[in-house]
């Protein structure tokens, strides 16, 4: 029962690294753009949820209201100022820049909030659990697994059925022709910044009701929704969430095993799918 | 109604095209004809605001518009079919057309209208686009073009790797399409239908309009040596 139960919690931790992936696989996916700083900017969310709650005396969950419009605002202006004077057929520019705004993030994160571990906290909610038999299901994983479902589901309908979903999807074809369909290229890759960044910042929020989180935390992040979406399969939003499942699986075997290995266990297996399928178990079909 | 001046286009280090002067009246059919590597989509790639150039090298009705945008230019009423058709993959044939009304400007054409120009469209409207045949493909591109209702289509090359029953079959639609009050500048590398369906020609070789003038006056002798820039 043990066994099944820290596969239970693998899968829900799952949930949480799906939402780390998003964003990223939707901007690369839209502009083939790699965001090293995700993973600070999910922490920069996080760090937003604390001080609106504290300044608010709100749940940890409310502060979504305001975090989720403010990081969309920061994802436009950010690509629309600065990353996009960086694209071009070439990737590595923005690669780098990113890389600068990651070390910019946590050093300026370091400076306001210092490098104590934060957490939010979410009242009866941290320890309410569903019985089911010999398991039980913490309420707020469960909420956070939901949430995911709902964000990649929210997404696939955006992208598909929305005029915008189709500007997304045909700039991603093929930048130069859709703007002959009268699409600002600056603005369509602003808006999927915005949209990334929405999505960071309800992952940033979770990842802050769920464990402590410092400035340093960032890097972490980007590595376990790097790994969400290669498992997956880049360009594909349902194959993030099963990459996430995946990764969030193989490290609650490992920490079963030894709660030393929890990590280990997670790269170990993204390293060995990498290995067999490296494109992913579900790649988007090649054009 | 569009002028174009003494253009220049570069590719990095590169300059593809040495002063090109052109213009397309209203209602008027130009075709653009010129060997490989001449400059033929470079001029159009150029006119759309995919390749930069100075405000003053291309007008529209009179305005100057090269320091535009490939989005504002198409916003007023410039629209291409581009070489090689170049439909979005991931779009279906009915959002590929959907797309092309992004623009935002009202008129005569209409998906209805599209899918009544080209039957077989409409019955595929939901499948994918990469699974049509190229002469399907091409009908897409058009009719994307038309949905934005412009007043100017620049033709790159619609028959390039057609059969030639599907190149009557779209030439054939041509005329209908031009008879709801549009212009046309095409590239076709058939020198005898590229007389016959336009108005007047340019010759362009090298980068440099060599030959130009009504195809009532104008020989495919006469073209032909302009081409071989003898
Ligand atoms: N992306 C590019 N980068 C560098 N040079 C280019 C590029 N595209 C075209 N050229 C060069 O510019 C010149 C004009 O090319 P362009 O494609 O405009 O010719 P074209 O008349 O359309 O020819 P074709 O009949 O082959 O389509 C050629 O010398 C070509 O090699
Ligand atoms: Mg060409």
């Amino acid at each position: 029962m043990v066994w099944v139960n820290s596969i239970l919690q693998g899968v829900l931790l799952g949930g949480l690294y799906a939402l780390f992936a998003a964003g990223l696989s939707l901007i690369f996916g839209i502009m083939r753009l790699v965001n090293i700083a995700h993973g600070d900017l999910i922490v920069l969310a996080a760090f937003l949820g604390l001080v609106v709650t504290s300044s608010l005396d709100i749940h940890p969950l409310a502060s979504l209201v305001v975090v989720v419009p403010a990081m969309a605002l920061l994802g436009y202006l950010l690509q629309y100022l600065l990353l996009n004077r960086t694209m071009s057929d070439d990737i590595l520019p923005p690669l780098l820049v990113t890389f600068g705004l990651s070390v910019i993030l946590q050093n300026v994160m370091l400076e306001t909030f210092s490098a104590d571990p934060q957490k939010m906290n979410t009242g009866a909610l941290d320890t309410a659990s569903i019985t089911v038999g010999a398991l039980h299901i913490g309420v707020l994983p469960l909420l956070m697994f939901a949430v995911a479902i709902a964000v990649i589901a929210g997404l696939q309908w955006l992208f598909y059925h929305t005029a915008i979903g189709r500007a997304f999807r045909a700039t991603s074809d093929n930048a130069d022709i859709a703007q002959l369909m009268g699409l600002n290229k600056k603005h369509v890759f602003s808006l999927a910044m915005a949209l990334s960044l929405a999505v960071v910042a309800i992952a940033g929020i979770f990842l802050g009701t769920k464990t402590s989180f410092d400035p340093s935390s960032g890097p972490a992040r980007l590595i376990f929704g790097f790994e969400a979406v290669i498992i997956g399969g880049l360009g594909n939003l349902w194959g993030t969430l099963f990459g996430g499942i995946i990764l969030g699986v193989a490290q609650g075997i490992g920490a079963q095993i030894h709660p030393g290995l929890q990590q280990l266990a997670g790269h170990l297996v993204f390293l060995i799918l990498l290995a067999i399928r490296p494109n992913g178990l579900f790649p988007r079909v090649a054009h | 109604m569009l002028e174009v001046k003494a253009l220049t286009s570069f590719y990095g280090d590169f300059q593809a095209l040495f002063g090109i002067d052109l213009a397309v009246g209203e209602n008027e059919v130009v075709s653009l004809i010129g060997s490989n590597g001449a400059g033929k989509t470079t001029s159009m790639r150029t006119i759309t605001g995919l390749l930069h150039c100075d405000a003053n090298m291309v007008l529209w009705k009179g305005q100057p518009i090269g320091h535009l945008r490939p989005d504002q230019i198409a916003k007023q009423g410039i629209a291409m079919v581009p070489e090689g058709r170049q439909l979005f993959p991931s779009l279906s044939v009915e959002e590929n057309l959907r797309i092309g009304a992004q623009v935002n400007r009202p008129g005569f054409w209409n998906l209805v209208r599209v899918y009544e120009l080209f039957p077989v469209l409409g019955e595929r409207r939901n499948q994918a686009s990469t699974t049509l045949s190229g002469g399907q493909q091409q009908m897409v591109a058009i009719g994307r073009a038309l949905m934005a209702n412009p007043e100017i289509i620049l033709f790159d090359e619609i028959s390039l790797g057609l059969a030639p029953i599907i190149i009557n079959q779209i030439y054939e639609a041509l005329p209908n399409i031009i008879d709801n009050g549009l212009s046309a500048l095409i590239v076709e590398q058939d020198i005898a239908r590229a007389l016959k369906i336009a108005h007047r020609c340019y010759c362009l070789s090298e980068g440099k309009i060599t030959l130009s003038g009504g195809t009532d006056v104008i020989t495919q002798d006469d073209v032909s040596q302009a081409y071989f820039g003898v």
